[in-house]
């Protein structure tokens, strides 16, 4: 537990007139032309930027990255974002400066554009399915250019009616919100008690309007579907469509896949699954897969390979495409970091990511279970991740979820993802990942079994918790009352 | 095994703790006809040392030229700091910074990032990036729709002169919720949209005009009569800017206003690129949108506010969270999550660098670039200006014979000339789109006239010949 940090000022605070870092600043042409800007034109007074030497911005920002916690400094072991190590050689390779250099409308790169194909070639056969697309930026983008398609091959088969797009109790906030965005209704079908979808409720659902079902297997409850087969055959049998949402493919990589359980469509978050890392909230890669219904629309451009020569496919290639969701290709550098970490796995480690991540699920679960942890799904083999509850703790010493993931950030781990499925009271979805050791998780459960000790010991210790970040816990009523985004200047 | 840490002994002790008999005994819940045996299409592990040389040398098959394209994606030199910093784990491996307290850094720079985005384009509230340029124009049409309470319509006012795939993504984005586009041409002599192609839609509802400036052919469009227009007649005004230009350009905040009343864009959104991001084939990029105060609750995206904790310092966390997908669901204004946080860090940190004067600087040396870059190429035979509008880096060009042929001959000479526009625009004949920024020397532009005079010359000579 370290010391607190020292406040960082904000840059503009460190700004003084005249300061310049001026090894930054362009040449001067030795015989300049007038700029022929009308002054109308013309901007009066100067944005209030930053004065500041190279120096100061170098500490700056350096001294704020210390404030974050992150995979490279600390155990994060945040459900549904597999936060797993972000190898050193993908961001590299993927920078060597004629990557960088690349203009994105230059003549077709042949060594980039032969790592994209290869990169679509391998999600094909790991995800069972017959085309990919790596365009989407995210997956919620990715999410959008899946249910796009569906709506383009229920309008091709003038079934264009059906609108209604079913999801599971449990679904993550961006299925609905990808639904609405692409002009669908958005029905919930209710799961079981052990976390499995109630099939009775689902036949009862589907219907005309039934557009697709998506899905995550294993849910974002953390457990399989066993009646996978049996779900596809409702929907497909009522007209409907059936889309993967691939926030849990770590959970089965090489051991099943996608295509073979029925799935028509499925995106993957090439920045969970194969590593690319989260940067602080983005960029993602959200790279679509397709099965034979949906081939004709997948989002251009995509990679095709002619006579040995790669090149982009377009409009005149791809009539039926659902179109451009970018301003070029996508996140090309990130589905470069994406194809570098899936060579170097190989086959073999493709495999071993299931394996591992479901060992280290599974052993944690079983420890904070032994530790007096009430499992959401005690009964069910954890997949990649897993659901603990603490509504018996919440009654018995009036703490929550949300406590006892503050209190963990004093022990220097990360916070695993709370209050999220909805549907589970004051839950930790928690995801160690296979990259994590056998001591990094025993570590945890010693903080976890502490905690527990002090729930019933000094529980104001929770409720107070974090004591030792840069800040105690914010006032995020005040944030959103006293509406304060953007630093101005003093009147 | 790569990146997987387990010994023989690890493994043992955790599945005699779970008391499973071997790491398949987990996968047991998984019906049997359903497990894949295979994976043929992933070839074998490469060690580090393998993948570099693969990599290198797939690198440098695709070498490296003297690149003259623009077109929305802009060569800029990008100091050193930049990516030092930005590839720091602790920013480059952190996740969205749900946990305020272990994600100050992130925060605080976020908070930074929006500040300098609303000081540059001259408005009130920032978000913390969407995914690039294009996507974001389609972002802006839909906020648009929701917060234009004066218009019932679902149309758009989209300029011809409008960079063509901005317009085609946001086609692709808002197809499925009614929204519709009418294209406002230009003038041909110009290469800008006239007040004059506005006129034949007074009167009409529709929602918001979108104004790029400068325009895709790097002309200057006349931003105060356009925004004076759309106010006038009830439209919002979505903004579409370069922001190296807001440097040197008046920023969208402040256009309009001279009969209207009401002053400045509604919307502002753009690509981030240019600020600190390489080309690298076309992303990861990022998206920037700002807008009015009165707006921030229809505005996708995340958004950093800053607040105090428990004992009244500052700190700084994601706000105005009930927009968002995780909370508001099929409601939200968006279903973006994930966005482009690490190019937004790498953006402040080169505002950070350069600050008002070094971004002037390099806009100014951009346009002065241009306008010698159009010089040398005028000189060349068959070659001539398309257009007569003040501009900003960019430019097109006439040529006396095809384009596509020309830019074939100049990439053998390892130079990128530009874009061919026959495709996007057939009524401008053989145009061609160039640019050049502050990275382009006047050894550059001399190399590129010359190979010009001799590509031109020899294509001459072969016609003449046959």
């Amino acid at each position: 537990m370290g010391e607190l940090h020292l406040r960082e000022p904000l840059i503009i605070e460190l700004s003084k007139r005249g300061r310049r870092a001026v090894s930054q600043f362009p040449p001067s042409s030795s015989a300049p032309e007038p700029l022929g800007i009308p002054a109308h034109l013309c901007r009066g007074a100067p944005p209030a930027l930053p004065e500041v030497s190279e120096l100061q911005v170098v500490r700056h920002y350096t001294r704020l990255s210390q404030l974050n916690f992150s995979i490279d400094t600390h155990f994060y072991p945040l459900g549904s974002c597999t936060m797993k190590y972000n190898p050193k050689a993908c961001n590299t390779y993927a920078m060597l400066p004629e990557f960088l250099s690349r203009h994105p409308l230059a003549p077709e790169p042949q060594g980039f554009l032969a790592c994209m194909y290869e990169l679509q070639e391998m999600l094909k056969d790991i995800t069972g399915m017959q085309g990919v697309s790596l365009t989407p930026m995210a997956g919620a983008q990715g999410e959008f250019a899946g249910v796009a398609m569906i709506r383009a091959y229920h309008r091709a088969r003038n079934d264009a009616a059906r609108r209604e797009i079913l999801v599971p109790q449990a679904a993550h906030g961006t299925n609905p919100a990808t639904a609405a965005m692409c002009g669908c209704n958005v029905k919930e079908i209710p799961c079981d008690r052990n976390g499995d979808i109630d099939i009775e409720a689902l036949k009862a659902a589907v219907g005309a309007d039934t557009a697709a079902i998506m899905l995550t297997n294993p849910s974002t409850l953390g457990v399989f579907e066993h009646r996978i087969t049996e779900v596809a055959g409702i929907v497909h049998e009522a007209g409907g469509l059936l889309y993967y949402d691939g926030a849990n493919l770590n959970a089965i990589l090489g051991k099943v896949r996608p295509g073979d359980m029925g799935f028509d469509v499925i995106h993957m978050n090439l920045h969970k699954t194969f590593s690319t890392p989260h940067g602080g909230g983005g960029p993602g890669s959200g790279a679509v897969g397709v099965g034979p219904r949906l081939l004709p629309f997948l989002p251009i451009p995509v990679v095709g390979k002619e006579e040995g020569r790669f090149r982009w496919l377009r409009e005149r290639d791809l009539p039926q495409s659902i179109g451009r969701l970018s301003g070029f290709m996508g996140n090309a550098g990130v589905n470069l970091r994406a194809y570098i970490y899936m060579r170097m796995l190989g086959r073999a480690g493709m495999v071993r990511v299931a394996e591992f991540a479901t060992l280290n699920a599974n052993y944690l679960m079983k420890r904070l279970t032994q530790a007096g942890y009430e499992a959401a799904y005690p009964t069910r083999r954890a997949s990649h991740e897993f659901i603990i509850t603490l509504k018996q703790e919440a009654r018995r010493y009036q703490v929550t979820a949300m406590d006892v993931a503050k209190r963990l950030l004093d022990f220097g781990i990360h916070a695993p993802t709370t209050y999220f499925p909805l549907l589970v009271p004051e839950c930790l979805l928690i995801e160690p990942t296979e990259t994590e050791t056998k001591e990094e998780l025993d570590h945890f459960c010693d903080a976890m079994t502490a905690i527990r000790r002090e729930m019933e010991q000094e529980p104001e210790k929770l409720r107070s918790a974090p004591h030792t970040m840069p800040v105690r816990r914010l006032d995020d009523v005040r944030a959103v009352k006293q509406l304060d985004l953007a630093w101005k200047p003093a009147a | 095994m790569p990146y997987v840490p387990h010994t023989p002994d690890d493994i043992t002790r955790m599945l005699d703790v779970i008391g499973a008999q071997s790491i398949d005994d987990l996968f047991d819940e998984i019906p049997a006809a359903l497990k894949t045996t295979t994976l043929n299409g992933v070839p074998p592990a490469l060690s580090e040392m393998e993948i570099a040389r693969l990599l290198t040398e797939r690198a440098a098959s695709d070498g490296r030229s003297l690149n003259f394209i623009g077109a929305g994606a802009y060569e800029h030199h990008i100091p050193a700091p930049v990516w030092a910093i930005a590839t720091r784990g602790e920013f480059y491996s952190a996740y969205t910074p749900y946990q305020a307290e272990a994600s100050q850094g992130t925060l605080q720079l976020i908070y930074e990032y929006q500040s300098m985005m609303c000081a540059l384009t001259g408005m009130e509230v920032s978000n913390a990036s969407l995914y690039d340029g294009a996507s974001a124009l389609a972002e802006a049409c839909l906020m648009a729709v929701r917060a234009n309470r004066a218009s019932n319509a679902r149309r758009i006012l989209l300029p011809r002169a409008v960079n063509p795939t901005y317009c085609q993504v946001a086609r692709a984005i808002t197809c499925n919720q009614n929204i519709e586009f009418a294209v406002v041409d230009f003038d041909r002599r110009e290469g800008r949209m006239p007040l004059a192609a506005l006129q034949a839609y007074r009167g009409q509802d529709f929602t918001a005009l979108v104004v790029q400036q400068p325009n895709f052919f790097g002309n200057l469009e006349e931003v105060d009569q356009l925004t004076d227009w759309a106010h006038a007649n009830n439209l919002l005004v979505i903004a579409v800017v370069n922001p190296i230009s807001l440097a040197l350009l008046k920023p969208p905040g402040e256009w309009g206003g001279l009969l209207a009343g009401k002053r400045g864009a509604d919307i502002v959104c753009g690509e981030g690129q240019p600020l600190g991001v390489p080309l690298a084939s076309g992303g990861p990029y990022f998206g920037f949108m700002t807008t009015r105060m009165q707006h921030v609750r229809q505005m996708p995206g995340r958004i950093v506010g800053r607040t105090e904790d428990t004992e009244g310092r500052p700190g700084f966390s994601l706000t105005l969270q009930a927009r968002e997908q995780h909370i508001r669901r099929s409601k939200a204004t968006s279903n973006i999550c994930t966005n482009q946080g690490l190019l937004v860090t790498a953006a402040t940190i080169y505002m950070a660098l350069l600050g008002a004067a070094g971004l002037k600087c390099v806009a100014t040396a951009s346009v002065q670039r241009t306008a010698e870059l159009v010089r040398a190429l005028m000189q060349v035979k068959g070659v001539a200006a398309a257009f007569d509008a003040p501009r900003f880096h960019e430019t097109v060009l006439r040529l006396d014979r095809p384009v596509a042929p020309v830019l074939a001959a100049l990439a053998e000479r390892g130079i990128l000339g530009g874009l061919d526009l026959g495709a996007s625009y057939p009524e401008l004949g053989n145009a061609l789109l160039v640019c050049a920024t502050e990275t382009k020397l006047d050894v550059d532009i001399d190399a590129y006239a010359r190979a010009l005079a001799g590509v031109m010359q020899a294509s001459r000579d072969a016609r003449g010949a046959a």
